[in-house]
């Protein structure tokens, strides 16, 4: 008996249980209760977020005033007054040549949101022409044995995104491959787990900077004869090795602390080894597998903005810091827009594994 | 020889000071098709009595012997049901039935394995049922499920650790019935440990008081002489079941009694007066 799938129960389990309400209030269903708890719900975060905007609004005004104070006293005392006069004028102007370069109103991080959609489009478009001028080209020198030419153009904020999600996603494979078959090696055996305590509680700390050190002399030794760009493999292995700890952690204790019972269990129906660990070990183990991969995923998602800054493979991070470095009027309001991207994306995939986790997930007396 | 006997067992837990002997100095012999109950206070130590049967554990000294065998480990042929159901949540009705028989009979084909599980599923009358996982079922079912999956291995001797203990009246009636008509039509060897004197007497042919432990023991055997099928209703007329039941239970309270005054220590204080402060300041 399959039960179906409303908007109701998607929405509970996944923790959006505001969207029910949010449907009962256009199709006008709503008790009183429901109101309170509407309010509570939609009002009061709308409310907030509303309110956080409003105080960052008003506290970029305020540091936009102190930088440009600052500019017109030292036009003043290093040129005097008349270019003092110059200077308040042309920062009342608009005029890009002076502005003073502080924290973004939430408004300009709006238009640099805009901007960087509108020049993705650009480039997509810029992609499609030039893929559409090559297309006889390529076929030709496939022909002929000769290698496609590719657009080398400048990838586009979306490009980015979708560049760090790709890394994101292998660092995690990367852990996943790495971390559980070893937690639950290393559960399944007290040798096992004194051999490795040491292992575990010495790297567990270590920064994602220095594992990007590591990971970077190896790969570039290992890859020396190779003239491919190995910043996305450096990047993802550093992004796999800082995340893993979580999960071998967890593996290693959900699988060392499986229910008495169930173990008790196994040995009456005389499960073999191998049927004691798939049939009972690990399915008994899986929420607490899933707590550690889903805090394997989020400081994936956190580091990895750190280690593409350093590694410089394409990616929300090193679009940051080009951003940085670049000095350009809109640069800060951009690295705010990637701020809310990084925040959101990561808020979305702990919703994710969070999702998967509840699908996996049994309470411990529900056999009992 | 006996179908099943334990001879002077005894079973401590910890090491050096803090050794506790759980049992001490059991014998016991159980012969084929006979349903034995074993009578005991909470904690007296009946589930390392059965967990030393069925295998789960190994005495400290002294044999339990299965058919003239040392008991060594787990085995089929003795099946067990366990005080708290024991299922595996993550699986349905069916699959934790499933997996208990393949292991058992690693011959038979998947189709005939699945009728197997769908018979004893029908036996305890969970049909209905089948494909729900242990937290969609309520205590009773959960209960019928464990015996079903004890049952459907067709093990020789059926081993009960309180299987009915958590459940309410009604269920627990209902269910005794059950495993006394698949006891009665298999005639399989039983044992039962309970903590209800009723349920024994109702159940078995023996019923055998356990001592309260630490150093637990078995009493004197106590026959049950009344004839099968028993009538639970017919039962509290009975002159027979009256007397047995108010001589184990008369046993059972003086043991208690017992173990209360025994527990009662006499702390020798040491004679100390308080000092006298006065003329001091």
């Amino acid at each position: 008996m399959k039960q179906s799938i409303t908007l109701e129960r998607v929405g509970k389990f996944m923790g959006l249980g505001f969207l029910t309400t949010l449907k009962d209030l256009f199709t006008g269903n709503l008790e009183r209760e429901d109101f309170i708890s509407f309010l509570r719900k939609v009002i009061v975060p709308l409310a907030s977020i509303l309110l956080f905007i409003g105080l960052w609004h008003l506290g970029a005004k305020a540091l936009f005033q102190r930088e440009a104070n600052f500019k017109i006293e030292k036009a003043l005392t290093d040129q005097g007054q008349a270019a003092a006069d110059d200077m308040k004028a042309c920062i009342a102007s608009g005029d890009v040549s002076c502005q003073p370069n502080t924290l973004p109103a939430p408004s300009q991080v709006w238009d640099s949101y805009k901007s960087l959609l509108k020049d993705h489009r650009a480039i997509s478009d810029d992609k499609e022409a030039f893929i559409q001028k090559t297309a006889t080209i390529n076929a030709k020198r496939e022909a002929n044995g000769q290698e496609h030419i590719t657009y080398t153009g400048r990838p586009s904020f979306i490009d980015q995104i979708i560049m760090s999600l790709k890394t994101v996603f292998a660092g995690f494979l990367l852990a996943l491959i790495i971390a559980v078959p070893l937690g639950v090696l290393i559960g399944l055996s007290p040798t096992l787990r004194s051999a490795f305590n040491w292992f575990i509680q010495i790297f567990k700390p270590v920064s994602p900077v220095v594992w990007y050190l590591l990971v970077f002399m190896i790969v570039k030794t290992l890859l020396i004869y190779s003239n491919d760009d190995s910043s996305f493999i450096i990047s993802f292995i550093s992004v796999g090795l800082c995340s893993m700890w979580a999960t071998l952690v967890n593996t290693a204790m959900g699988v060392s602390s499986v229910d008495k019972d169930y173990i008790n269990v196994a040995k009456v129906l005389k499960l073999g080894p191998i049927q004691k660990v798939f049939k009972v070990i690990l399915p008994s183990s899986l929420p607490l597998i899933f707590t550690g991969l889903k805090i394997t995923l989020s400081v994936a998602w956190m580091v990895l903005i750190a280690i593409e800054l350093l590694a410089q493979s394409p990616g929300l991070g090193s679009f940051v810091w080009e951003e940085f470095q670049n000095g350009a009027n809109d640069s800060n309001s951009k690295i705010i827009v990637a701020m809310f991207v990084i925040g959101i994306i990561g808020f979305l995939l702990d919703r994710i594994m969070l999702t998967i986790q509840n699908a996996v997930s049994f309470n411990k007396n529900e056999g009992i | 020889m006996a179908y099943l006997e334990l001879n002077n067992i005894c079973k401590t837990y910890g090491h050096a000071d803090d050794e506790v002997e759980v049992l001490s100095n059991i014998n016991l012999s159980i012969e084929e098709g006979e349903f034995v109950a074993i009578v005991g206070f909470t904690g007296s130590g009946k589930t390392t009595l059965v967990n030393l049967i069925n295998g789960l554990i190994q005495p400290t000294k002294g044999e339990v012997l299965f058919k003239g065998v040392p008991v060594s480990g787990t085995s089929h042929e003795r099946g067990v049901i366990f005080q708290n159901y024991s299922l595996l949540p993550w699986l349905t009705v069916a699959q934790n039935i499933y997996m208990a028989v393949r292991e058992v009979f690693p011959k038979k084909s998947k189709s005939e394995l699945h009728a197997l599980v769908a018979d004893y599923v029908e036996m305890v009358n969970l049909t209905p049922a089948i494909n729900k996982r242990p937290k969609e079922l309520s205590g009773g079912m959960r209960q019928r499920v464990a015996v079903a999956r004890a049952l459907a291995m067709k093990p020789e001797m059926i081993i009960m650790d309180e299987p009915l203990g958590a459940l309410d009246a009604l269920t627990r009636g209902n269910l005794q019935d059950e495993i006394l008509n698949i006891w009665g039509k298999e005639k399989r060897t039983a044992l039962l440990i309970t903590n209800d004197v009723d349920e024994g007497i109702y159940m078995a042919d023996r019923i055998i008081p356990l001592r309260p432990g630490p150093n637990a023991t078995l009493g004197p055997e106590f026959k049950i002489d009344i004839e099968r099928p028993r009538d639970k209703t017919a039962l509290n007329d009975n002159p027979n079941f009256k007397s047995t039941r108010n001589a184990i239970i008369e046993y059972l309270m003086d043991i208690g009694n017992q173990r209360k005054s025994k527990t009662q220590k006499e702390y020798i204080l040491p004679d100390l007066q308080p000092k006298s402060f006065v003329g001091h300041f």
